[in-house]
Formats: structure tokens, sequence, C-alpha cells
């Protein structure tokens, strides 16, 4: 399903110095396989995913994802690949202030072929227990419900694959499970592969596969 | 979910700047609409004066001041052609080619509230038998009245006022005027005239004619120097021509001296006027009338060899004599003929035109100063939506959508604001109309659309995707990555 190989991603300094951030020569994720990566912080897993997503373009290597390898597509054919292929949830600010929940839901489903489905769209935020705060704008949302329409957007367009950076680390903790089990459910009944980045332990030992991207990243290790 | 509802969210979101930059354009188009509506009106009523006839027919000179004097009732005031020359086209050499011929005896003015209206002397003709312009369907404009009728031939001090006359005056039927000998100016010490009685006030006909009163000519032959010193003997209308020109001069009895004479009085020495009354006396003797019996009908009329007239309106029986009349009139040594049609076009484009240009040109700076407000606006807002528009990326949309939706933020910006200032300036047309009409006679139509309207909308566009060139070209160019890491 994603399969990154010879990939390496570096980072000119402001001093001139290159810095080495990726260097992954194999790494795969199964169709429908969640899988947590670790990793102190500022060792690239945030880069790592911007890369998958076709949001940073790598120095070497290919991003294979259901058989297309993104890093050939021209920008418009990757924009347009993320929009369909990939669900994507950040840390914090997911949201668009001026856009209510429902049309920040909707608002994912703009940029693919498909269009916008309504129906789809209220259906998720009723999943992810939102039915009655569709009107709402960000402001007046927890942020735990925030993180819950950016779950209800990741998938709105059923993606097959989900990227999720550290989406429960501004959740309280009695909400984290609640979006953790929320996301993973999900991700089973709709058969999409998850990609989830955390620091929190009691989120990592959840999983069956928890990879430290210092294990698989030979720029770290090195 | 369209880039229309996505770029009219951001619009909402930043309202306050939005709705100033909106209102600036608003202005700008409101002026530039207004500008529009009002020289539309100006020009129907430039165009509309000099319609309805074919030549105009005066004393040698300016082509320019005849047109003013004759038509505009503007200017300073014009020489004399001699009553024979007018006759010419009414049973002379001229008068198998004229339908009608309406004779004009400038000179004289109506000061009232601060303003000079102009008194002319004419025949019922003018508005019996001339039109005026026509209307949208092509069919000719008469002559109406709001009140009264027309004036009669045979009652001499009869008179007919334009309807901003009447309106500002306050002047209607029943009232009587004293024309001033001359065109008096405010703080000047006219010569008051014999009475003319109204009997009639013209419907609005939105030309010049509504800001004149119209007076029987043989009344106004009658007043204190108006008539011609009777000459020594009669002699051939060419030579006459001749006698006239120069005696003119001379006698203080063409409008233009009388009036230059009288400012000059009122700056010094008393003895002009003396000589003035003194002329006034040898002409009542000559008219053998007498100024305590008002009644029309009991006044003789004044001799044709003491009379002269300012101008002549021709409207001929067919329109291809025009040419050849035009040219017979111009070799002559009496008078010259102009095409009015003609002159007013050029006016226009000498005056109004640019005047016009000038105003436009203004008004659309202003506009583009609109356009910019809106650039420097939402491109101030860039830095703090460089997170929003890297949520949008990640989510699919690529570099062209993230732009598109920039610009189309500046065009609803730049739409609304110039459909609100098309209303704002119809609005306030239509506020101003009612004191438009009684000041000006120029009757503005709150929906009188001017065809360079239908520019505005491309026009708004074109300019609003310049606007938001700038600002969308910093979206497409938004460092998505780095975008996203950033806290916004
Ligand atoms: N556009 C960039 N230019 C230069 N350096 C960058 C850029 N983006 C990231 N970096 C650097 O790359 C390194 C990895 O950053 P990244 O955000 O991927 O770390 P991270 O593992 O996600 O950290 P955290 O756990 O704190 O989110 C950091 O040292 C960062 O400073
Ligand atoms: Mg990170």
């Amino acid at each position: 399903m994603l399969e990154l190989s010879g990939l390496k991603k570096s980072f000119v300094e402001p001093n001139g110095a290159t810095l080495p951030i990726l260097d992954i020569p194999q790494f795969k994720v199964a169709a429908g396989e969640q899988a947590v990566i670790r990793g102190r912080s500022g060792c690239g897993k945030t880069t790592l995913l911007h890369v998958i997503a076709g949001i940073t373009h790598p120095d070497a290597g290919s991003v294979t994802i259901d058989g297309v390898d993104v890093t050939r597509l021209p920008e418009a054919g990757r924009d347009r690949f993320r929009a369909e292929k990939i669900g994507y949830i950040f840390q914090t600010f997911n949201l668009l202030e001026g856009f209510s929940a429902l049309e920040n839901v909707l608002l994912g489903m703009a940029f693919t072929r498909g269009g916008a489905d309504r129906g789809r769209a209220c259906e998720l935020l009723e999943q992810v227990g939102l039915g009655h705060r569709l009107d709402h704008r960000p402001a007046k949302l927890s942020v735990g419900e925030q993180q819950r329409v950016a779950v209800a957007r990741a998938l709105a367009n059923r993606p097959r694959l989900l990227l999720a950076d550290e989406p429960t680390a501004n959740v309280d903790p009695g909400n984290q499970q609640q979006l953790v089990d929320l996301i993973r459910e999900h991700c089973q009944s709709e058969e999409v592969a998850l990609l989830l980045v955390t620091h929190e332990p009691t989120v990592a030992e959840q999983f069956s596969r928890v990879e430290s991207l210092e294990s698989f990243n030979q720029a770290v290790a090195s | 979910m369209s880039l229309w509802k996505i770029a009219w969210r951001s619009v909402q979101q930043r309202s306050l700047s939005s709705l100033l930059t909106g209102l600036s354009m608003a202005l700008g188009v409101a002026l530039v609409i207004m500008v529009l509506v009002v020289y539309g009106a100006v020009e129907q009523q430039f165009r509309q004066g000099g319609e309805g006839y074919h030549l105009i027919v005066g004393a040698k000179g300016g082509k320019l001041q005849l047109v003013l004097n004759t038509v505009y009732h503007l200017s300073q005031p014009i020489e004399n052609i001699p009553y024979s020359y007018y006759k010419e086209f009414t049973e002379g050499k001229f008068a198998a080619f004229t339908e009608v011929v309406v004779p004009c005896c400038m000179g004289d003015s109506y000061l009232s509230g601060g303003q000079t209206y102009r008194v002319l002397g004419t025949t019922t003709d003018m508005f019996d038998r001339l039109v005026y312009g026509k209307n949208s369907d092509g069919s000719p404009r008469q002559y109406t009245f709001q009140a009264g009728r027309n004036f009669k031939s045979a009652n001499f001090f009869e008179a007919v006022i334009g309807s901003v006359v009447a309106a500002k005056t306050g002047l209607g039927v029943g009232d009587s005027f004293q024309p001033a000998h001359g065109i008096v100016e405010e703080g000047d010490e006219a010569h008051e005239h014999q009475a003319f009685k109204i009997v009639g006030v013209l419907g609005p006909t939105g030309t010049p004619n509504d800001r004149a009163m119209f007076v029987n000519m043989e009344g106004f032959f009658l007043l204190e120097g108006h008539a011609k010193e009777a000459p020594p003997e009669e002699s051939p209308a060419e030579k006459k021509d001749h006698d006239h020109d120069d005696h003119d001069h001379q006698a203080h009895d063409h409008p233009a001296s009388d009036g230059t004479a009288e400012a000059h009085d009122h700056e010094g020495h008393d003895h002009p006027p003396a000589a003035d009354k003194h002329d006034d006396h040898a002409h009542h003797a000559h008219a053998h009338h007498d100024h305590d019996h008002d009644h029309g009908h009991a006044h003789q009329p004044l001799p044709e060899s003491q009379r002269e007239v300012t101008a002549l309106l021709v409207l001929l029986k067919n329109n291809l004599f025009s040419q050849g009349l035009f040219t017979r009139i111009n070799e002559g040594q009496v008078a010259q003929a102009v095409f009015p049609v003609t002159e007013v076009e050029t006016l226009l484009t000498k005056f109004v035109g640019p005047i016009q240009t000038v105003l436009l040109a203004l008004t659309l700076l202003i506009i583009v100063v609109a356009g910019i407000g809106i650039m420097v606006s939402i491109y101030n807002s860039m830095s703090e939506r460089a997170h929003e528009i890297a949520v949008m990326r990640a989510l699919g949309a690529g570099r062209v959508t993230v732009l598109a939706v920039v610009l189309l933020e500046s065009i609803i910006i730049s739409l609304a604001g110039g459909l609100a200032g098309v209303v704002i300036g119809h609005g306030a047309i239509g506020l101003m109309s009612p004191y438009v009409l009684a000041e000006t006679g120029v009757l503005l139509h709150v929906l009188s659309f001017q065809q360079q309207e239908l520019v505005l909308v491309p026009g708004l566009v074109l300019l609003a995707t310049f606007a938001g060139f700038l600002p969308a070209l910093a979206a497409y160019r938004t460092d998505v990555a780095r975008a996203l890491i950033a806290r916004p």
C-alpha cells in the first residue's frame, strides 16, 4: 500500500551547511495496517509525513502509494492525488476559522473530482459525535471537538492512507483515548491505512506496530 | 463547496476591511455613474437645443457666438440683421425653400433672485410650428404648455416663459414682468421696460428654452431703445445693411454696446445714460405710442424700416435645400448661416467632451485607488492566512486553486462594491433630480442607465484581477510545509 525506498531529504541550514533529515532505504505499510511512529523532537517525523503526502519533495527515492510513485507526479497531480487518496490530521489548527464544522468537512471534499457530498459530511460528523454542532465555528468548539472535526474531514474523501501528526497532543487525557478510538475504528471500518505520529506512550502501546523513526532512518542513526 | 463560497467566507472573515475597501470602491463607481448620467443628460440637452430646424441665420461674425446666443441663450450679445432680410425668407428670394422661419430678437433680460434670464422677442411659430428633439420612438417633440397657452400675434405684450424660469422666479400665468434692456447682471441698474403679461408656461423640454422668456416680437420692437433710428430714405437691402452696421456702433442701438455702456455708467460718469434717454425720446416720437396705455391692441406696430432681428431659425421644406441655402447666405454680404447640429457637435467635442473626459479620468482614478486599497488590504492579510492556505493545500488544493480563491475574493469585493456604487450613484441622482430639474431644466432619470455602465462589470473584474494578483501570487507561492509547522 505504502512503500518508501531510497528516500532522502536534507535541508540547507542558514549557514550553508546541509542537514540530512531523512535517509530511509526501505519502509512499508500494508493496506489497512495501523502503525505508530515515535521519535524525539526534531528527528524528522513531520518531514516524513510531508514527503509521503507529496507536500515536500524528497531529494531522492520514491514514495509509492497504491502503486503510484507520487514523487514522479507533476505538482498538480500530487495535489489531486493527495486530495483523493490521503487524509491528513495535524497537531493543532486543523480547521479554517471562517468555516463552520460542516463547511470544514465539505472543504476537504472540494478539491476532488467528485466534489462535495453533503450527506456523507453530515454522516461523518454524526459518527464523530458532532451531529448537533454542524454549524458551529471552530472558535466555539473545544480542542477535542475540533480534532474530531479534523478526523471527519480527513476521512471525507474515503482516502487509502491517513496521516496523523500528533493528533492528541493538545487534547486532555480523557478525550485523548476517545479520539484515538475514533481514528482507529474509522480506519478499520473504511479499510484505511494509518500512520500515526505520537509522543504519548499510552497511545503508542495500543498499537501492534510501533516504529521508532530512528530505527529505519539512517540520517538520524548516523 | 465552490471556490466562490470559499472566497466569500474569507471576505466575511475580514468583514471590516472588506466593508471599508468595498465602500471605497462603491464611492468611486457611484461618482463615475453620476458623471456618466449627468453628462449624458447634459449632452442630450445640448443636442436637443440645436434640433428642430435646419439653419440659424444671424449677423456675420463668430459662428459659436451665434449658436450660443440663439440656442443656449448665453454669451455676449451679437449684432442684428435687417428686418428686410428676414422678409427674404418669408416672402422674398428664399421663401420657396422655407417651411417655417422664426425670428428671434435678443438683447433684453430679466433679473430675478440673482439669476439673469434672457428675454427673446419672437413669433408664435416658435412654439406652434417648431419642434425640439425627438422622443425615443423617433417622433418629434412638440412644445407643450404646463399652464396657459401660447401668446397671440395680435396681443403685442403677451409672453410665454420656460419651465425653469417659472419654477425659479415664481412667475406664472397672469403675472407681468418688465424686461430690462441689455443683459443685466446682479447689481446693474437697468432700464425697465413696459410690462409683458405672461399667458403661458412651457412644459419642461430639457432644452435651454426652459431658462428663457419669450415675448411677442411686436411688443419687443416697441420697447424703449429697440427701434432703429428711422433711415433718412428707403434704401436697398444690401446697402441698408452696411448703413446699419456703421450706425449700430454709434447709436447704442444693438445690445452689446448698450450692455457695456450700462456697465460703464456705474463706474463713473453719468453722461451716456442721458444720451440714451434722449435717444429714447426720439423713438417715442417715431413709434407714436403711449406708455400709459398697457393694452396690447392699443399699440401701433413699429414700422418695418425701424425693425431689426437678431437671428432666424429656419426650418426648410426639404433637407436637400440646406447646403445650397447655406452657401448662398454665407456668400452674401448681409448675414451668415450655420448648421446648428454641426456647431452643437463641435461645441460638444470641444468643450463638453473634454470636461467629461477629465471628470471621468478623475473618478476612474478613484476607482483605481479603491482597487489598490483592496490589494493592500488582502495582501496585508496574507501572512496571517498562510496557515489556512497551507491547510487547504494539504487537503489537496492546487497552487492555482488557492490563487483563484484570492483573486475571487478581490473580485467579490470589487463587484459588490461596484454594484453598491451603481445603486448609490443612481440613488443620488434620484435625490438630486428634482433640484437639478428646477435649477437647470435637465431631467435626470434615476434609471437612466448609460451604455458605458455595461463596461463597469468587465472593467471591475479586470481591475480586481490586477488588484488581487499580488496577494494571489503570495498564496500561490505559499511554502506549505513551513506554513503547516508554523503556528498561525
Ligand atoms: N523547511 C525547512 N528548512 C530547514 N529546516 C527544516 C525545515 N523543516 C524542518 N526543518 C528541520 O528539520 C528537522 C526536522 O523537523 P520536523 O518538523 O520534521 O521534526 P519532528 O520530528 O516533527 O519534530 P516534533 O516532534 O517537534 O514535531 C528540524 O530540525 C527542523 O528544524
Ligand atoms: Mg512534528
